[in-house]
């Protein structure tokens, strides 16, 4: 399946496997974001002719360190090792490692099918709605359709980007998965309006099976 | 605590005493939901402050329907041991939930068909539960249940994800599905296998007489699904409903009739051999009782033994749990007279074999 670019919605044709720390992410970007970031492309013109690979300048970056959610702190270290993951944000915050693990624990299965609470309707059209303008942009591409592309791309840009709900798992880097956070945690007005999880609050002493 | 012949696990409908749906197979039907709050941490992340502020906020929620009247919230952390117990036995709560030692309480209606755990290992554990195989009924009470719920409370969502849970395995539909299956004549033919092998070509669970990471006693085993993403509640509840126990009950019905045809005397001498220690025994273990109460209940289905209704094997099934036996014969757990002593004093009492 085509994956879209990690920065914008349009193809990807860099794909690289990038471990730093021990943490392995994964690096999708098309081909103006590619040479953004100082990947080489044999040529400028399109996805059909690339060969990427990471310069020095993107070794040198400063080392990753673990990142923790965003909202209840636990890192993906943790979640491994109890089995558990902190908050609903945690979904978000780890959603590419997460995501690889709920497949391999529920069968394949990828994405929901079923109830919903009525609160998140919205939330399940609008990610319904990306993933068909998602599938509509990668089909357009395929087929060099490139002005039907561009309406669909900027009307991809007005629903809010990148899909997340039924074909390809999201690519998101860390800095777009924190842009989106709210975007795609249903009833997320309650949540501001809740005090955040202190730092260091301790797991329940309980280990429910 | 209601009285023992209220439980859903008896198998009887308490206003018309009908005998439940593929009741000489299966013992009970259980759906249960997992929900989470928007605004908190999962219960593993949480501070006991946040965690009686779920307590408080769940317990403002309107059940709704049926369940508002008569529905009683115990308090866990402040409940007697011995009582706790008496919960996990009568399905009602998890084992964790027994021993867990953060806030927590639950909501049991009248009629000990549907409890809500409230910070078990999700903020919210929805259960019902009924007599024999009645899954799709269940489902349906189950739905109405979380759309009242979800009238005063928001329950964590993602569109990819479903349903958000503290543990990745439960996402999605957050549902689990289950019935409790007495399964004597597949074990007699040493004929498991086949429901173990059927059970993993369906991504299914097998597990032992209190669910999750308990033993199989007494030939009952509980069969569940083990997925929760990718496949909407209302399929999973008709394949269980229409497929799944069907097929298992038809594995039993078959055994149970090639028993009877290969050597009707050598099955009556083992319902009735078991029949005969549970009526004479003067010391009974808790796994022996459950054994020959499998056996007695197997010879009840089959009509070898005509002078015992099933309600009361099924009845037995509970009080020969340690605290229900604790709470019958007046004493404590683990103190006092020998339990085995009292269990085969409470079975005989029950069979009026004094």
């Amino acid at each position: 399946m085509e994956r879209t670019c990690d920065c914008c919605p349009n193809p990807a044709v860099v794909h690289e496997i990038v471990v730093q720390n021990g943490l392995k992410a994964e690096v999708h970007l098309c081909a103006e974001h590619a040479q953004e970031r100082g990947f080489i492309l044999p040529t400028s013109q399109g996805p059909a002719l690339v060969v990427g690979k990471l310069l020095a300048q993107a070794r040198a970056a400063a080392p990753r360190q673990p990142k923790g959610c965003g909202s209840c702190g636990l890192t993906m270290a943790q979640v491994r090792e109890t089995g558990l993951v902190g908050c609903p944000v945690c979904y978000r915050s780890f959603e590419q490692e997460l995501g690889a693990i709920i497949e391999r624990a529920q069968a394949g299965a990828a994405a929901h099918v079923g109830r919903h609470p009525a609160h998140a309707a919205n939330l399940v059209d609008r990610a319904a709605l990306r993933n068909r303008l998602a599938r509509e942009l990668r089909e357009a591409v395929s087929r060099e359709e490139y002005e039907r592309a561009a309406r669909l791309r900027d009307r991809l840009s007005e629903v809010g980007g990148e899909s997340t709900a039924d074909t390809t798992p999201s690519t998101t880097t860390s800095s777009t998965a924190s842009s989106t956070t709210t975007d795609d945690i249903a009833g997320d007005a309650a949540r501001a309006a809740m005090p955040a999880a202190e730092d260091g609050c301790s797991p329940s002493g309980g280990a429910p099976s | 605590m209601g009285a023992a012949t209220r439980s859903p696990l008896i198998g009887v409908d308490p206003a018309d005493h009908r005998e439940a749906p593929m009741a000489d197979c299966v013992l009970s039907s259980r759906v249960r939901l997992a929900r989470n709050l928007i605004g908190f941490n999962f219960v593993n992340r949480s501070s006991p402050e946040q965690l009686a502020e779920v307590v408080h906020r769940v317990q403002a929620a309107r059940l709704g329907g049926p369940y508002e009247a008569g529905t009683r919230w115990v308090n866990v952390q402040a409940t007697a041991a011995l009582d706790r117990l008496m919960l996990f036995e009568r399905n009602l709560i998890s084992r964790p939930f027994v021993e867990a030692p953060h806030p927590r309480c639950v909501a049991i209606s009248a009629d000990e068909t549907t409890s809500v755990m409230v910070n078990e290992e999700d903020h919210l554990r929805l259960q019902m539960l009924a007599p024999g195989m009645q899954l799709a009924p269940l489902a349906e009470r189950m739905f109405e249940l979380d759309r009242s719920l979800e009238r005063s409370l928001e329950f964590a969502f993602h569109p990819r994800f479903g349903y958000l849970t503290a543990c990745p395995t439960n996402l999605g539909t957050g549902i689990r599905v289950s019935a409790m299956m007495h399964l004597p004549a597949l074990r007699m033919l040493e004929e498991l296998d086949k429901v173990q092998r059927a059970a993993k070509d369906m991504h299914l669970a097998v597990r032992g007489f209190h669910g999750e990471g308990t033993e199989a006693l007494g030939d009952f085993f509980q069969v569940s699904n083990q997925t929760t993403l990718g496949r909407s509640e209302h399929d999973l509840v008709e394949e269980f409903a229409g497929v799944i126990v069907p097929r298992f009950v038809e594995y039993e019905r078959a055994a149970r009739r090639t028993l009877m045809a290969r050597d009707l005397s050598s099955l009556d001498d083992r319902v009735h051999r078991a029949l005969g220690i549970l009526r004479n025994c003067r010391l009974l273990a808790l796994d022996e009782s459950i054994k020959f109460l499998s056996r007695v209940r197997l010879g009840v289905a089959l009509g070898r033994i005509s002078d015992i209704e099933r309600p009361l094997v099924d009845r037995l099934l509970l009080e020969v749990q340690p605290a229900h036996l604790a709470r019958i014969s007046g004493g404590e757990l683990g103190q006092g007279r020998d339990d085995r002593a009292a269990r085969a004093d409470a079975v005989r009492g029950a069979f009026r074999c004094l």
